[in-house]
């Protein structure tokens, strides 16, 4: 098979995943073969791109031209370490995130579980064209189609709170990818002419300092999946959604997306030699600060697990944002890990939630007293995600950790130990957030031993989630162990 | 011999009128017309593919000489337009609208068709003649017919629309009348080519630029350029639901080629925008229009009237492209010309499959439909997100190029609000979105016995759904051909 | 000289037929936004036509012109005995033979939709016609 075609098959699973889930659970009315079909085509999915990380690890650039959309803006993809990295994440996670649902979906007793799996499918498509995207048009045309396939993932339940969610969810992501994206792609046409994405950046030296520090800001706030802030507010309300959703969507694929767009513009739009240094990466390094340790504060102060971790995510993707905008070598390499490490550690989180929410149905973290002990594994599991999130070796996310701080020191600006503070502070508040869940579990006294628990004398006992749900969160939480030990070859792959 | 079949263009329709009249058949004559508009459809289609690459076909009526006699003249444009008012009539044609319109009785509806094919030559005889006062009377035959299937609607309010429409439609035919007569004053001819060698228009002139008021305002009127768009929420809320997509596809469409030939091709780039500044005007009532009509459109509760100041808000965009006097800012109006009439046509036959299955499109009435008519609702979800310009659907590419002929003038804020105004259409398509799929049905307004619409409904309006994101996708054959039309009309052609 | 005899040589006389269609035009446009009954505002329609129409068949004289029919004899260049015979355009009256067509059938439309409306509101009369609509929806 020639890597182009290896792209489209890729490309096309995801698709071929959602027709499936339409047949086999809307019109054969055979759900048992339509969750058993999802996890096997997405296993096909990531073959195709492990094969296709063949030949970029060899060097090459596995490219796919579709056809012409308008004069010189094509419909193309093209496979480079960045979009490589993200796709392998977003594939690889969907095969455990697509068995995790089943368990959860049928454990919760979900209503409309094809519409879920069939959309779920198809916003893996719109990641991936995301990942393989060539140009700016084809990454903003499945950056758009992405924000509108997980708008129904997201309304699931259709209650009044969630069709409030679904609008803050489009209101604010449509809202900055029109007004600033786009027009900050129609701007660099404009002044170029092109808008391939080409290393070293197709901005010329000549683009005065003013206006590379406005584009700047406009693709990064374009990117409204960034969750930058003060374009955050869609995620904490995102997570309305069936936790499966904000396991893999809300951690992995959508606000992956968005940084993901941001590294991919850093350094095929401007080139790192334009902006290393310059007024532009040091404002947007100081909104990723500010992002990061607000949204960690935000995040100490909830108590609905869900909330926490989303307000967790957005602290964690402004460590990515940062990368990007120190046009360093070392920045770019540094947001990429976190990419990986991050999904790893908080995708494990998401499903530890769902899965205390679908064993105890319980939502705060103040009700987790003494959980750990009845949920061994999902507790061990969550506490090792921590640490990873955290940055506390032997975990994956020490690494994206390290090569920040390593980043931060080679800015070259009057300040940068100031960021080295930054990345500090925010990895304390992380351990303020993320292990009271984990002392709560496994030290404070169960409550159960109270009035509530003779109550209900015909209660079943408190026990693991289903197994469906227990094994892939044990899974991601022995992935994010595992990337500390290959984090060698994805700096290898991330080299620039 | 394509010169030869190119009268047939608009003789066609106009003898199918009478023919029908005569029939008295109203199965026939559905049919009947349904064979005229898809002839009328195959020579457009033919005259577009044999002009494009600058080529122009002219013919002279009865044999006289342009002078004296009446030509006509297709190139690009012409053409274009041809094959868009063509290509929407046979779509809405092919409409089953099971029944016609309701207040027509079954034994007058012969007449129907026969109104409905004299406007379609109008509209046709507008886009294809070279000759000004000849325009005058295509308008005229156009507009009157228009009139008459405005007031067919079944609402007492729709004659009331009809009337409306023709007070303000024949102020604006009169005022069309008197520019022409002084463009003959100042030249000595009718024919637009020859009025186009002789005119010198300077602001000295007082006679040319009365006569450039005089058309702008008159095509205005007609266009429903804000603050002159009235009449145009009433008639297309009102008409039968048949008619409103056939108009917001066709009737403003042409009008807007007649505003950019009198600008640019009789008049000419560099007086009307260089001399005269008339962007000073136009640029500011569209992005006017952009916002207050899209402003109003949010806050309509029934969706004809809401896609009717949609309508208002695109003919800005429209007029937009026209006031960047740029290839690819006036590439950019014409291209959505065809994306509006794609979307918006696509969008009334959605509503009128809705009319027919639910019986009202107030917007209470619509709730959960999106159940009960899943196809039917998944058309109204495209052709809403071609409306906010998503990427992938026809809309994105209009404002594509729209933005970037602003950008190119180097009008920046203008460029801004381009993009902010499609946020108000992402309020109101939203709207209408969310009250299709998530609110629950009224306890008075059940909706247990709605169905799908039939095929004879859903067919036709799903082909300008599919349209939507198929030239979405493609656009050798829309802007293409638009960005020869757009250089070609800046060079002063027709 | 007197104001109105210096209007006459400054504007010339020709003009000032233009003066009186303009004045028939406003007041015709007059009607059709002041009444509201929808006859008077048809008719006024139909005054505010009538002006257009005398504004081409003015625009047509040609100063010491005669009918443009060529009297028997007449050679080709328009000379009739020895001299030259001047005539007004007939152009812009062929196309007002059409223009008045326009005007009539746009007045048999009007005047059936007025029908209609009577027949559907009990009123001719625009405002009584918007109280109904607001009473009734």
């Amino acid at each position: 098979m020639s890597s182009e075609t290896t792209i489209l098959v890729a490309l096309l699973l995801p698709v071929l995943a959602a027709v499936s889930c339409l047949l086999l659970g809307g019109g054969l009315g055979r759900p048992n073969l339509r969750d058993i079909a999802t996890p096997l085509i997405g296993a096909c999915t990531f073959a195709a791109v492990w094969r296709l990380a063949r030949d970029v690890l060899a060097g090459g650039r596995p490219e796919l031209v579709l056809f012409e959309v308008l004069p010189g803006v094509e419909l193309a993809f093209q496979v480079e370490p960045l979009g490589l990295l993200y796709g392998l994440v977003a594939s690889g996670l969907w095969i455990v995130t697509s068995i995790y649902a089943v368990g959860y979906m049928r454990g919760h007793h979900e209503h409309n579980q094809t519409r879920f799996f069939t959309f779920f499918a198809l916003s893996i498509f719109a990641a991936l064209g995301i990942a393989f995207a060539s140009n700016l048009f084809t990454l903003f045309l499945f950056y758009e189609a992405l924000t509108l396939l997980t708008f129904p993932l997201v309304t699931h339940h259709g209650t009044d709170e969630a069709r409030r969610a679904g609008r803050i969810y489009l209101g604010i992501l449509l809202f900055t990818s029109i007004s600033f994206l786009l027009f900050a792609i129609l701007f660099t046409w404009r002044l170029t002419g092109t808008i391939e994405f080409t290393p070293g950046g197709i901005l010329g030296a000549e683009t005065s300092s003013g206006m590379v520090t406005v584009l700047l800001l406009l693709y990064a706030f374009g990117a409204g999946k960034a969750a930058l802030m003060p374009f955050h507010r869609w995620l904490p309300n995102a997570m309305v959604a069936p936790t499966p959703v904000s396991a893999l969507l809300h951690a992995v694929a959508v606000v992956k997306a968005g940084v993901f767009a941001i590294l991919k513009i850093v350094v095929y739009v401007f080139g790192l030699d334009l902006l290393r240094g310059s007024d532009a990466s040091l404002s947007l390094m100081t909104i990723a600060s500010f992002t990061m340790l607000m949204a960690a504060v935000i995040a100490i102060r909830q108590d609905n697990l869900k909330a926490r971790l989303a307000y967790s995510t957005i602290s964690q993707l402004a460590y990515i944002v940062l990368g990007a905008a120190m046009a360093t070598a070392t920045g770019i390499l540094a947001g990429g890990m976190q990419i990986a490490m991050h999904a790893a550690g908080k995708i494990t989180l998401f499903f530890c939630a769902g899965a205390i929410l679908v064993a105890t149905h319980k939502k705060k973290v103040s009700e987790l007293d003494g959980l750990g002990r009845t949920m061994p594994w999902t507790f061990a599991a969550f506490f090792l995600a921590s640490l990873s999130i955290i940055g506390i070796p032997p975990l994956g996310g020490s690494w994206a950790k390290w090569y920040l701080m390593v980043g931060a020191l080679e800015t070259g600006f009057a300040w940068q130990a100031a960021f080295l503070g930054v990345l500090m502070l925010s990895s304390l508040l992380a351990v303020f957030y993320l292990m009271p869940v984990v002392v709560r579990g496994f030290f404070a006294a169960s409550p159960s031993a109270g009035p509530s628990g003779s109550a209900g004398g015909d209660r079943k006992p408190i026990a693991e989630a289903p197994f469906l749900c227990v094994a892939p969160l044990v899974l991601t939480a022995l992935l994010s162990l595992a990337l500390f030990f290959v984090a060698g070859d994805l700096a290898s792959l991330l080299h620039f | 011999m394509i010169e030869k079949i190119l009268v047939l263009e608009v003789v066609l329709p106009l003898l199918a009128a009478p023919v029908c009249v005569l029939v008295r058949h109203p199965r026939f004559c559905r049919l009947f017309s349904l064979g005229v508009v898809a002839a009328c459809f195959a020579i457009a289609v033919a005259l577009l593919v044999e002009v494009r690459g600058g080529g122009v076909i002219s013919y002279q009526l009865g044999g006289w000489p342009p002078p004296l006699g009446i030509e006509y003249r297709v190139s690009t444009i012409n053409a274009y337009l041809l094959a868009l008012v063509t290509a929407m009539a046979l779509v809405v044609f092919s409409f089953d609208s099971r029944g016609g319109p309701p207040r027509v009785p079954e034994q007058r509806r012969h007449l129907y068709y026969a109104v409905f094919l004299l406007c379609i030559s109008g509209l046709l005889g507008i886009a294809i003649t070279g000759d000004a006062f000849n325009i005058f009377v295509f308008l005229e035959i156009s507009s009157l017919s228009s009139y008459i299937l405005v007031s067919l609607g079944g609402h007492r309010r729709a004659v009331m629309s009809a009337f409306y429409y023709l007070v303000m439609g024949t102020i604006g035919g009169v005022f069309f009348m008197l520019g022409v007569g002084l463009l003959y004053q100042a030249t000595g001819t009718l024919n637009l080519r020859d009025i186009a060698a002789r005119l010198e228009p300077s602001l000295d002139d007082r006679g040319t630029v009365l006569a450039l008021a005089l058309l702008v305002v008159g095509i205005s009127i007609k266009l429903a350029v804000f603050p002159l768009h009235h009449w145009l929420p009433n008639a297309y809320s009102f008409a039968p639901p048949k008619v409103s997509a056939f108009l917001a596809a066709t009737a403003t469409k042409v009008s807007f080629y007649l505003l950019a030939m009198v600008l640019f091709t009789i008049f000419g780039a560099p007086f009307v925008f260089e001399e005269l500044r008339l962007q000073a005007v136009l640029l500011p009532l569209s992005i006017l229009a952009m916002f207050l009509a899209s402003g109003a459109a949010i806050f309509q509760t029934d969706l004809r009237r809401l896609l009717a100041y949609s309508s208002v808000a695109q003919i800005g965009y429209m007029t937009l492209g026209l006031s960047t006097a740029n290839a690819t800012g006036l590439a950019g109006g014409l291209v959505h010309l065809f994306n509006h009439a794609v979307m918006k046509g696509g969008l009334f036959l959605v509503v009128a499959c809705l009319l027919y299955r639910v019986g009202s499109v107030h917007i209470d009435a619509l709730a959960g439909i999106g159940r009960r008519m899943p196809l039917t609702s998944a058309a109204l979800v495209i052709g809403g997100l071609s409306l906010i310009g998503v990427p992938g659907t026809v809309g994105f590419v209009s404002k594509w190029y729209l933005v970037s002929g602003v950008l190119e003038r180097g009008w920046t804020a203008a460029a801004v609000l381009i993009l902010l105004s499609s946020l108000l259409a992402l309020v109101y398509v939203g709207k209408v979105v969310e009250v299709v799929y998530f609110r629950k049905p009224a306890e008075t307004q059940p909706i247990d016995h709605v169905r799908e619409a039939p095929l004879g409904m859903l067919a036709p309006a799903w082909v300008l759904a599919a349209a939507a994101v198929f030239f979405g996708l493609t656009t050798d054959w829309t802007y293409g051909v638009a960005r020869e039309a757009a250089e070609l009309l800046l060079a002063g052609g027709i | 000289m007197n104001l109105p005899e210096a209007l006459v040589s400054s504007v010339g006389w020709g003009l000032w037929a233009y003066w009186l269609l303009i004045a028939l035009m406003m007041v015709g446009l007059y009607i059709v936004i002041a009444r509201d009954n929808l006859i008077k505002k048809v008719m006024g329609l139909n005054i505010f036509q009538a002006a257009a129409i005398l504004f081409y068949v003015t625009m047509a004289k040609v100063e010491g012109g005669t009918a443009p029919i060529v009297p028997a004899g007449a050679d080709h260049a328009g000379g009739h005995g020895g001299h030259e015979i001047v005539y007004s355009n007939p152009l812009p009256h062929v196309l007002m033979l059409t223009a008045i067509v326009v005007g009539v059938a746009t007045t048999a439309l009007a005047l059936a939709l007025a029908v209609r409306i009577h027949g559907d509101y009990g009123t001719s009369e625009e405002d009584e016609a918007v109280v109904y609509d607001m009473e009734h929806g």
